[in-house]
């Protein structure tokens, strides 16, 4: 099981190294594999070759659109699946996903809002500000209404979530409605989910916030095979079940809240993906959650070339296109068992 | 010399709307001491489930208290009471296909610090443990796979590997079959830690208890061997049956035989 497992590892990260580069050679404008690794090794470690082998419009395609935008999906495929595992095992329901807990609806209607009555304040950050602020509002407003005698058991959680977000969704909605349409389907492309805003400026957030909530959940790994376990045996191995839940609500909301400020709502990540990486290393979250995050960068990455090379030059919101596939893929994998 | 000592423990539900006054303890001593094997028997909706959650630090007592090696569990962690008491509850992890050697594993979590993977002498632990309970060699078994006796063991092989001091078993041998019933019960005794279990079927109780303590509506009642306990009277009063009670011809404890209502 032990060397299975770390083979496992192996693989994957051997898988996303390469589909990290490979990936970048897709999209409106297709760039050869070798100018891409070449563009990458001249970035990267600075080794350049003595004859200029590419374009400045091929540098700046890779370099500066393609590899932000990567990373970025990388980061949130990765995040987004390692939430949807703790999230099934906190609330021992295998339906969970991050969008259930009412912080994407929190985060569109924030951006709803500052898109369509206050304008572009601070530039591009204004959009993801604001839906962070969104969300961060919905997530105490779930905390608020679903604790009671200060604990907080986890099908209240869910439920209160996902009356929050149908509030939020309809406020948001009613916005939208009746709101001036450039603006709105400026709104719309964003809640639909893409990785269209990743700038290196806009990376070092989700990926502190990806890398920070990785080294947090693996420390609860182990608290969370318990709870998994039900809360009266959390309690009898001597962890404190209410703390637990509510520290990975928090890490989680907050989580999803950094990730669907800048990419959107991409649904069906956080559910599909932590079905996947139980079926290949089994439900102990110390191995779980790492291939979990693999897996998601795994997927969004590609996901994304299909995204943008299926109705090049546009792009297919990212949202539609993991919906999907992730859906077929989870119906071929249900009837194959 | 007790090991557990509950004294004078008052408890009710909260939080249930209208007060009833089933589950409500109402002033409890109980004690087990080093090796004995405590039974707790009563009607449904007596408290034998309120009376082991206060005893296992998940209900806190409203008045009275509990100790065990004479410290009083709520001035101790979590953490501590885990390390000398283990439980063995009616609650399975089936729902996302842990492997029975992990769930054998959570057993140590209280020993372990944050970081900590498994150490050899805890692996060793669990493989103990799992032979202890006549399951070696179903480590990579998905728990959820396994029969309702198993999946019992394997939860008696996790309590296990907690090294307690006290054992406590709400109702164990509900969903077993004969065979296991006695094997788990059988198990349990041959351990020789202090336990204290909730028993529905008062010929099991009267089969592996040292002595019984019988709950009714929230107050001991009676306690003592099997032999003091176990009259027909007392069946009458607090369970409302008709029974006739003798000695096992095989055994030194009693039999009851259930007479139906004409």
């Amino acid at each position: 099981m032990k060397t299975r497992y770390r083979l496992m590892l192996l693989a994957l990260s051997g898988l996303l190294l390469v589909s990290c580069v490979l990936s970048l050679g897709f999209g409106s404008a297709p760039v050869p594999v070798e100018v891409v690794a070449r563009v990458l090794l001249f970035k990267v470690f600075g080794i350049a070759p003595e004859v200029p082998a590419w374009t400045a419009g091929q540098e700046h395609i890779v370099w500066l659109i393609r590899v932000p935008r990567m990373l970025l999906g990388a980061l949130v495929g990765g995040g987004l699946a390692m939430i949807g595992a703790v999230l099934q095992a906190v609330t021992r329901n295998p339906l969970a996903d991050p969008h259930l807990l009412g912080v994407t609806s929190g985060a569109t209607l924030g951006a709803v809002l500052v898109v369509l009555h206050v304008g572009e304040l601070i530039g591009v950050l204004t959009l993801p500000l604001a839906a962070f602020v969104g969300a961060l509002c919905s997530m105490l407003l779930v905390l608020a209404i679903a604790s009671r005698h200060g604990r907080l058991d986890s099908d209240r959680l869910l439920l209160c979530g996902v009356a929050v977000a149908f509030v939020m969704m309809a406020l948001a909605n009613l916005l939208l409605f009746m709101g001036d349409h450039r603006a709105s389907s400026a709104v719309m492309f964003w809640m639909l989910g893409g990785l269209g805003l990743a700038r290196w400026e806009l990376l070092a957030v989700p990926a502190a916030s990806v890398l920070l909530g990785l080294g947090l959940l693996l420390g609860m790994a182990r608290a969370l095979n318990a709870l998994m376990a039900g809360e009266q045996t959390a309690v009898t191995l001597g962890l404190n079940a209410r703390s637990v839940r509510l520290l990975a609500f928090l890490i989680c909301s907050l989580l999803t809240g950094v990730l669907v400020a800048i990419s959107g709502s991409i649904g069906f990540v956080g559910l599909m993906v932590p079905h996947i990486a139980r079926r290949l290393v089994g439900a102990e979250h110390r191995r779980l959650l790492p291939v979990s995050l693999l897996l998601g960068s795994l997927f969004l990455i590609w996901v994304d070339v299909a995204a943008r090379t299926l109705i090049a030059p546009e792009d297919l919101p990212i949202g539609i296109a993991t919906a999907a596939i992730g859906g077929l893929f989870f119906i071929g994998m249900m009837r194959r068992r | 010399m007790t090991t557990l000592n509950i004294h004078n423990l008052h408890w009710s539900p909260k939080g249930h709307g209208h007060c009833h006054h089933q589950f409500q303890l109402r002033g409890v001593d109980l004690q087990v001491r080093p090796g004995e094997f405590v039974g707790l028997i009563g009607p449904n909706g007596s408290g034998k489930t309120s009376l082991l959650r206060c005893a296992y630090r998940f209900n806190a007592p409203e008045r009275g208290h509990i100790t065990l090696d004479d410290h009083n569990l709520w001035q101790q962690s979590p953490r501590w009471c885990a390390q000398r008491i283990a439980v063995v509850l009616q609650e399975f992890p089936d729902a996302f296909g842990l492997s029975v050697a992990e769930v054998v594993a959570m057993g140590r979590i209280p020993h372990q610090g944050l970081f900590d993977g498994d150490s050899r002498q805890d692996r060793q632990r669990v493989q103990q443990a799992l032979l202890d309970v006549g399951l070696h060699g179903f480590d990579d078994h998905a728990f959820a796979t396994l029969s309702g006796g198993e999946k019992q063991r394997v939860i008696l092989a996790r309590a296990l590997v907690q090294q307690p001091r006290v054992l406590i078993l709400d109702e164990p041998t509900n969903h077993l079959d004969p065979r296991y019933q006695l094997a788990l019960l059988h198990q349990v005794r041959q351990l020789r830690i202090a336990t204290l279990a909730s028993i529905h079927d008062l010929n099991l109780a009267a089969a592996f208890c040292d002595r019984l303590y019988v709950l009714d509506h929230g107050r001991i009642v009676a306690s003592g061997t099997p032999h003091q306990v176990l009259t027909a009277e007392l069946l009458r009063e607090v369970f409302g049956v008709q029974a006739l009670i003798d000695r096992h011809p095989l055994a030194d404890h009693p039999r009851i035989t259930w007479i139906a209502p004409q």
